[in-house]
């Protein structure tokens, strides 16, 4: 009866998805305020039944009922609770209901919150919402279904894939889903405002919040991901540059290049058209990254072509949405005033440096993934496009662009000073280069851009906070006047300076972390001691340990220091399920400060040695330290004045209509 | 297969193709400089049974027959290019990682800084127009904008 329930609530929430995206449009073409109004009302009940069908679905995983086709592939009765939830998005029709269910929340969220909107802007906006969800809608109920019925029930559910079943797993894929799907609601602003034909700075201000929270949330869900990848695959590794790691970075740099670009629009009225095309790229590229992910085309072009029904329809929804944006982008766009004039040397100017570049180097992602698929699909020609690739091309494009961030903030508006922005900074460069030079003799080995790379992060860093001090008069003023300041501050500069140090952070983690790392692959036997860094390793044994649905096999390491202290024990572990009949690695992570010594068990050894891997990886923790600091950055900002004034107070409300008039 | 079904579920899952350290204990070179190379080397090609790993990575048999055969042409004194050469005879292109410049390849290598320039360019020219356009007195505001444009500035008061 569940499922039922929420198939049939699945398709009520297709309907209400039309109505809301057809009758607002014809109320704002008629001039109908009655059929504007009630896209709001429209939106939330989608959202609620949306919200249903999603809730039946986790009803029949946590109750295991594997009567439903997809929880007998997918769950099993033994599984703790919290990884029988999880498994809803371990699977295909399951995250695509995730993706859904975000979606219609955002649209409720806007219809909610949005009481300052101006009334047209909101109707397009919602509408071109519920679009984007009744494509879903209708590919879920068509092509992946998740509430197919099995005639006989099973008794026992075929349990999730064991790599799945981490807690690592229950929390990034939402999020990145969020981000992922939160830049939908910038879409379809960006739709609304070309439909209506006009734009303004104030545009710019309504976007801000939703753009923020979407990119903050990509940016752990993709922070995220890459721990768990970290942790999970036994070899420390963090970054890939697999297809389906740059699908979540694409939409993040253009949405990073968004961010910035609606600054200007917001500030200066400048860049309006540009903005709009970026927030129709960002959810382009989510959409794209959907498909290449949902459709297979990834794993082979074949195997795309022998299942097409999926892929195909996606693709569909992938032209019909990036083509119609963009047709109609081609169309409205040149009636869009621009506004603001300014030097090539102030603080429009780095954001537009920060702009080219980020999108260059989003354009370098895209052709790199999409390329060797292009190019065997036109020509049959075969060729393979891995980190050795990006890592040549990406590196050089991002490295100028950290070099010139800690100027832009530096810069006024209009015309920018940049021999005293220069001078402001020089503390930050001495620093630097200090620290270059410190890097340069201390660590050993490792490339010799290194270094250099440890001293752009620590400018970076260093800049964000000479930004702070300059903007608090610190060290000019006495402390209490330059707390007063500090406090005062509007907490968007805050937000700048956090994320700005947050993506330092990052640049540091993975300089040291790459450059300075250590790795000892051995065969040992009990009692053998193995040395990395500054630790020693000694094999003590070998035991077994029974989990709730698998079985380990734990080698057990004493650590101790060079001198002898012992310091604690590691104990990385084999597991093997046996309802899938599949062995996994556990690695064993032992945190120094924000270092990490990082120990795993390989296949063992025909005469019956133990091979192992260990990593001791310098600093390794700063590479997600920086992604939580860039969160809080994009927290603090949310949390700024202006994007609250003007939140449900009626009068404000409506001033804010009288303006669209 | 095992293997397969799996990468198959990861990349459903927005994840990277699943790998275990694969070099082994028993294929450490001695000599260490030698090693150094031969992990440089592994690094760069693409095991082509798998998803997206490089053979360094890769715990699949081919893999594990590529980096001994590496390992056997750099002891035989081949440089890191002529190894490179010797297996994209044997395997072709598909084998590197970082394609080489030609014809096929020439839209990969040549977007990056091709937009880069093509971007700066545009940007040149709109810095130049706009600045013969900065000499045009601007449009005068309408009442109604003048009245917005009072409000604007008095909600950013505190900025």
């Amino acid at each position: 009866m569940i499922p039922e329930l929420g198939h049939y609530a699945l398709m009520l929430a297709l309907g209400l998805a039309l109505i809301q995206g057809t009758m607002p449009i014809v109320g704002t073409k008629t001039n109908d305020t009655v059929l504007m109004s009630i896209a709001a009302p429209v939106a939330v009940a989608h959202f609620a039944f949306v919200a249903m069908a999603f809730a039946a679905l986790a009803i029949c995983y946590v109750i295991s009922d594997f009567s439903v086709l997809n929880v007998f592939e997918n769950s099993n009765s033994q599984m703790p609770f919290i990884y029988r939830l999880t498994s809803i998005w371990g699977n295909h029709e399951g995250s695509m209901m995730l993706w859904v269910s975000i979606l219609s929340f955002f649209g409720a969220l806007v219809a909610v919150f949005g009481g300052n909107l101006p009334v047209v802007l909101k109707a397009n906006a919602l509408a071109v919402q519920a679009w984007i969800a009744a494509a879903f809608h209708l590919f879920i109920l068509t092509t992946s279904n998740p509430f197919v019925r099995i005639p006989q029930a099973p008794f026992e559910g075929r349990d999730l894939n064991p790599i799945l079943q981490d807690p690592g797993l229950a929390f990034h894929p939402p999020m990145l889903y969020l981000g992922y799907v939160g830049f939908s609601i910038t879409f379809s602003f960006a739709i609304a405002a070309l439909l209506e034909g006009r734009i303004d700075a104030a545009w710019a201000r309504w976007v801000r919040p939703w753009v923020l929270g979407a990119w903050m949330c990509l940016t752990v869900g993709i922070a995220g991901g890459s721990y768990w990848a970290y942790y999970t695959l036994g070899w420390g590794g963090f970054w890939f540059w697999d297809p389906v790691e740059n699908a979540s970075l694409m939409p993040w740099l253009a949405g990073t290049a968004l961010l910035h670009s609606a600054v200007v629009m917001e500030k200066r009225g400048a860049l309006k058209i540009w903005t709009i095309l970026l927030a129709i790229l960002t959810f382009s590229l989510s959409l794209i990254g959907t498909f290449l992910v949902r459709s297979g085309v990834l794993t082979s072009v074949h195997a795309f072509a022998t299942d097409p029904m999926r892929g195909v329809f996606i693709l569909a929804i992938l032209v019909v949405f990036i083509g119609g944006a963009l047709a109609l982008y081609g169309w409205r766009a040149p009636l869009l005033k621009q506004g603001g004039i300014f030097a090539p040397i102030s603080r429009e100017g780095a954001l537009v440096f920060n702009n080219l570049f980020l999108t260059t180097a989003c354009a370098t992602v895209f052709v790199g993934t999409l390329y060797p698929l292009a190019l065997e699909a036109l020509t049959g020609e075969k060729i393979s496009v891995g980190p050795p690739f990006f890592n040549a091309t990406f590196g050089p494009l991002f490295i100028p662009l950290m070099v010139v961030m800690p100027f832009g903030p530096l810069m006024g508006w209009k015309r920018g000073d940049l021999i005293g922005a220069a001078q402001r900074l020089l503390a930050a460069a001495i620093l630097a280069g200090l620290a270059m030079a410190a890097t340069f003799a201390l660590e050993q080995g490792g490339p010799v851009l290194a270094p250099f790379g440890a001293g752009v992060a620590v400018f970076v860093m260093a800049g964000a906070v000479t930004d702070i001090a300059e903007r608090t008069l610190f060290m000019r003023v006495p402390f209490r006047a330059a707390l007063r300041r500090a406090i005062g501050l509007p907490r968007s500069a805050w937000g700048t300076a956090f994320a700005h140090f947050g993506l330092g952070v990052t640049l540091l983690g993975i300089v040291a972390a790459t450059a300075w790392g250590s790795e000892r692959i051995a065969e040992m036997k009990i009692g053998d001691n193995l040395e990395i860094a500054r630790y020693r390793l000694t094999f003590t044994g070998l035991f077994s340990r029974q989990g709730p649905n698998y079985h380990d096999m734990v080698g057990r390491f004493l650590v101790h220091r060079k001198n002898g202290d012992l310091i604690g024990v590691m104990e990385p572990s084999r597991r093997s399920f046996p309802s899938r009949n599949m062995t996994t690695t556990e690695a064993a992570l032992m945190t120094r400060g924000v270092s990490q010594l990082y120990l795993s068990l390989g296949d063992p050894m025909p005469n019956g040695d133990l091979a192992v891997r260990v990593y001791f990886k310098p600093r390794v923790l700063l590479i997600w330290l920086g992604a939580a600091i860039m969160f809080a950055g994009g927290a603090l900002s949310l949390s700024d004045r202006r994007l609250r004034v003007g939140a449900p107070q009626p009068a404000k409300a409506r001033t804010a209509l009288r303006a669209a008039e | 297969m095992r293997r397969l079904s799996l990468l198959v579920l990861l990349i459903a899952l927005l994840h990277p193709s699943l790998s275990w350290a694969a070099v082994q204990p028993d294929e450490i070179l001695p000599n260490p400089a030698l090693e150094t190379r031969a992990r440089a080397v592994s690094q760069q090609l693409r095991c082509m049974v798998c998803q997206n790993e490089s053979i360094d990575e890769s715990d699949a048999p081919l893999a594990h027959d590529l980096r001994v055969l590496v390992r056997e042409r750099l002891q035989a004194g081949d440089s890191d290019a002529q190894v490179l050469d010797f297996l994209v005879a044997r395997y072709g292109e598909f084998v590197l990682l970082k394609p080489r410049l030609s014809w096929a390849t020439a839209g990969l290598w040549g977007l990056p800084p091709g937009l880069l320039l093509i971007g700066l360019a545009v940007l040149v020219v709109a810095a130049r127009r706009r600045r013969g356009g900065a000499l045009e007195p601007a449009p005068k505001l309408t009442a109604a904008e003048e009245a917005r444009l009072k409000r604007i500035l008095a909600e950013d008061h505190g900025t």
